[in-house]
């Protein structure tokens, strides 16, 4: 009977072939242990890329500056503890490489920085805690989906054949380009690890848009509040929210003719959030009978 | 008809939103890894306030039609979720268990990927020692020159008696082992991955590291020096070996159950083996530390054979007794 407002796909749109921009496509049931669905919603490609890429650019700044550090130290300290700064230097490449996405990935938000950026985060499948293994798991993968490739471009010049590493190239890209051939948009490392890669954007709370409109001078019949469902009263909050004047404008015209309401006297941002707080009034009070109206043509 | 003063979703969103408000606050804190600068209250609080947020949530989609206000509950009680039900073990409490327990019963878990793993570098080894014992020109074709050294067949035999003993001086010695355990580290995270590559790639690579090791073994028998040699390699091949054979053993798990989940699906089925064989893995990154340790430090100061194959023994035992010996608590 409760059908979760508006985010599951209509049966219309499950048969006809999938359109991977559609974000309801990529919601996913997630059932916590109080029995609630969260409906979590997946990350898609280009959101995990964007975020790879800023933590691409971040270590490399890092590794930048901590290389020149290690150079600057070399060069005051001379050799003898010159090579100690090598070693040190050494690790840390490594660390940075192996251990950025891991640490990153071990705090509460089990999120890299780009993921935090994106509003993004990792999840297991399961819905068990995330637990440290999974994230090594998830990471290690890197070496078979990065580095491997970019070996594969580097050693172009090294006297092997160009064709054994374009094969290489192209082997790799099966590796590569894994997520956006299954619509989990899972990386082969998201596979082994059994995770995925989620959206958890920090909300704000929006104020309520019924709570301004008390002393309002008129007021709408229940033919008038009847000409619309919760899809168009959804797209009229989203109208009111944004607040800009010319939508505003066509949106209160629209309105006024279809309901036959030219005679009432307001500016378009009063009348539409009158109108806003009748039809969630009228629609909300139907909700609680166990009819719920869908769009504009869904008649009772 | 008017319009009714207040609706009921927003009577409800007014009663609640002070705790939603709240709980945001203290999710906000929690994640930013104030866990441990929050008072006793704080902490116990959230997932009394998490759960009343999943049931205003549960209510809202009932009651309400403000988008706005359930994508935010549906965003606080996913975050909520997740603090409430995320890890709660410390990072020195993973650690600890890591060791305990959680590693060896790992290993001992892939001990049939283990053996072949090991099976696959033995046969290069043996591969490798044969071809170079009737052609020493083989050794080039397995033994890239920048490894090699200035090790090879044209090398005299004192010069390589000196590669065995010698003191080098100490210069850049404590780097080349830091940069050994890199390399060796980065391949053996590389071994692992490949063997998703349904297995093969990693075989490669197991088979590869046996035929150098044969072809440097070859080298160094036909002078005579096959006995130093192997106190020389084995004081932190031991180890080393040891660990790459499991990250071997790793990848073998991994591509295995890509090829045969068995009787789950084949995503649950990897995602268990992906997690059995990381924490193989993190255990290798920390042998190949040991086996650096032991190769900068140990084989540098002990230049008698006999105490090499000493401690070579020493570790093979301390690896094979707390890797195998069966345990109260394992399973």
């Amino acid at each position: 009977m409760s059908v979760p407002a508006g985010r599951v796909p209509s049966p219309t749109t499950a048969a006809r072939p999938p359109d991977t921009r559609d974000p309801s496509l990529r919601v996913r049931e997630f059932v916590t242990p109080e029995g609630i669905d969260l409906q979590l919603t997946l990350a898609d490609a280009g959101e995990r890329a964007a975020a790879f890429l800023l933590d691409v650019a971040i270590i490399a700044v890092l590794l930048i500056v901590f290389s020149l550090l290690s150079v600057g130290a070399a060069l005051l300290a001379g050799l003898r503890t010159g090579e100690f700064v090598g070693i040190i230097w050494l690790l840390g490449a490594f660390a940075l490489r192996n251990f950025y996405f891991m640490a990153f990935e071990l705090t509460p938000r089990a999120a890299t920085p780009g993921k935090r950026i994106l509003g993004l985060r990792v999840a297991t499948r399961s819905g068990r805690p995330l637990t440290a293994d999974a994230i090594f798991a998830r990471n290690a993968m890197r070496e078979l989906e990065v580095f491997l490739p970019l070996s594969f471009i580097a050693v172009q010049g090294g006297g092997i054949d160009s064709w054994i590493a374009i094969m290489g190239i192209v082997w790799c890209g099966v590796f590569v380009f894994f997520p956006l051939f299954n619509r989990d948009r899972l990386r082969v490392g998201d596979l082994v690890a059994g995770t995925w890669v989620v959206r958890a954007p920090k909300r704000i709370l929006d104020a309520d848009l019924v709570a301004r409109e008390q002393s309002a001078g008129f007021a709408f019949t229940l033919q008038q509040l009847d000409a619309y469902g919760i899809k168009e009263l959804s797209v009229l909050e989203e109208v009111l929210r944004r607040k800009e004047p010319s939508t505003m404008a066509t949106v209160a015209q629209r309105i006024r003719a279809k309901i036959g309401a030219a005679a009432i006297v307001a500016t378009d941002e009063e009348f539409l959030s009158v109108y806003y707080a009748g039809l969630r009034g009228r629609l909300e009070s139907r909700l609680l009978f166990g009819r719920r109206r869908k769009d504009k043509y869904d008649k009772a | 008809m008017t319009v009714p003063l207040t609706l009921k979703s927003h009577r409800f969103r007014a009663e609640r939103e002070a705790d939603w408000r709240r709980l945001d606050a203290l999710l906000a804190r929690m994640e930013r890894g104030g866990a441990g600068r929050m008072s006793d209250d704080e902490v116990t609080a959230i997932p009394v306030l998490y759960r009343s947020a999943l049931s205003s949530l549960s209510v809202a989609r009932a009651i309400s039609l403000d988008q706005s206000l359930i994508a935010y509950l549906e965003s606080l009680c996913t975050r909520g979720y997740f603090c409430v039900y995320g890890t709660r073990t410390t990072l020195a409490g993973r650690i600890a268990a890591f060791f305990a327990g959680a590693w060896p019963a790992a290993v001992r878990e892939l001990w049939r990927e283990t053996l072949v793993s090991a099976a696959f570098m033995i046969v290069g080894t043996i591969v490798a020692f044969i071809l170079t014992r009737e052609s020493p020109d083989w050794f080039y074709s397995f033994v890239p020159m920048d490894l090699a050294g200035g090790r090879g067949p044209a090398a005299s035999t004192q010069e390589l008696r000196d590669t065995l003993f010698g003191s080098h001086g100490g210069d850049g010695l404590a780097f080349f082992s830091t940069f050994l355990f890199t390399h060796n580290a980065q391949i053996s995270l590389l071994a692992f991955a490949l063997g998703f590559a349904c297995c093969l790639p990693t075989a490669f690579l197991m088979t590869y590291n046996g035929l150098m090791l044969g072809a440097f073994l070859s080298l160094f028998a036909q002078r005579g020096l096959g006995f130093e040699f192997g106190g020389w390699v084995l004081i932190h091949g031991v180890t080393e070996l040891f660990a790459i054979t499991l990250a071997g053993a790793a990848g073998f798990r991994i591509g295995w159950t890509l090829a045969f989940p068995g009787e789950r699906s084949r995503l649950d089925a990897l995602a268990e083996a992906g997690r059995k064989a990381a924490i193989v893995m993190a255990g290798v990154v920390v042998m190949l530390g040991c086996a650096g340790l032991l190769e900068g430090v140990a084989r540098q100061l002990i230049t008698d054979t006999f105490v090499r194959y000493g401690i070579a023994a020493a570790s093979a035992f301390v690896w094979l007794s707390y890797f195998y010996l069966p345990r109260r608590d394992s399973p």
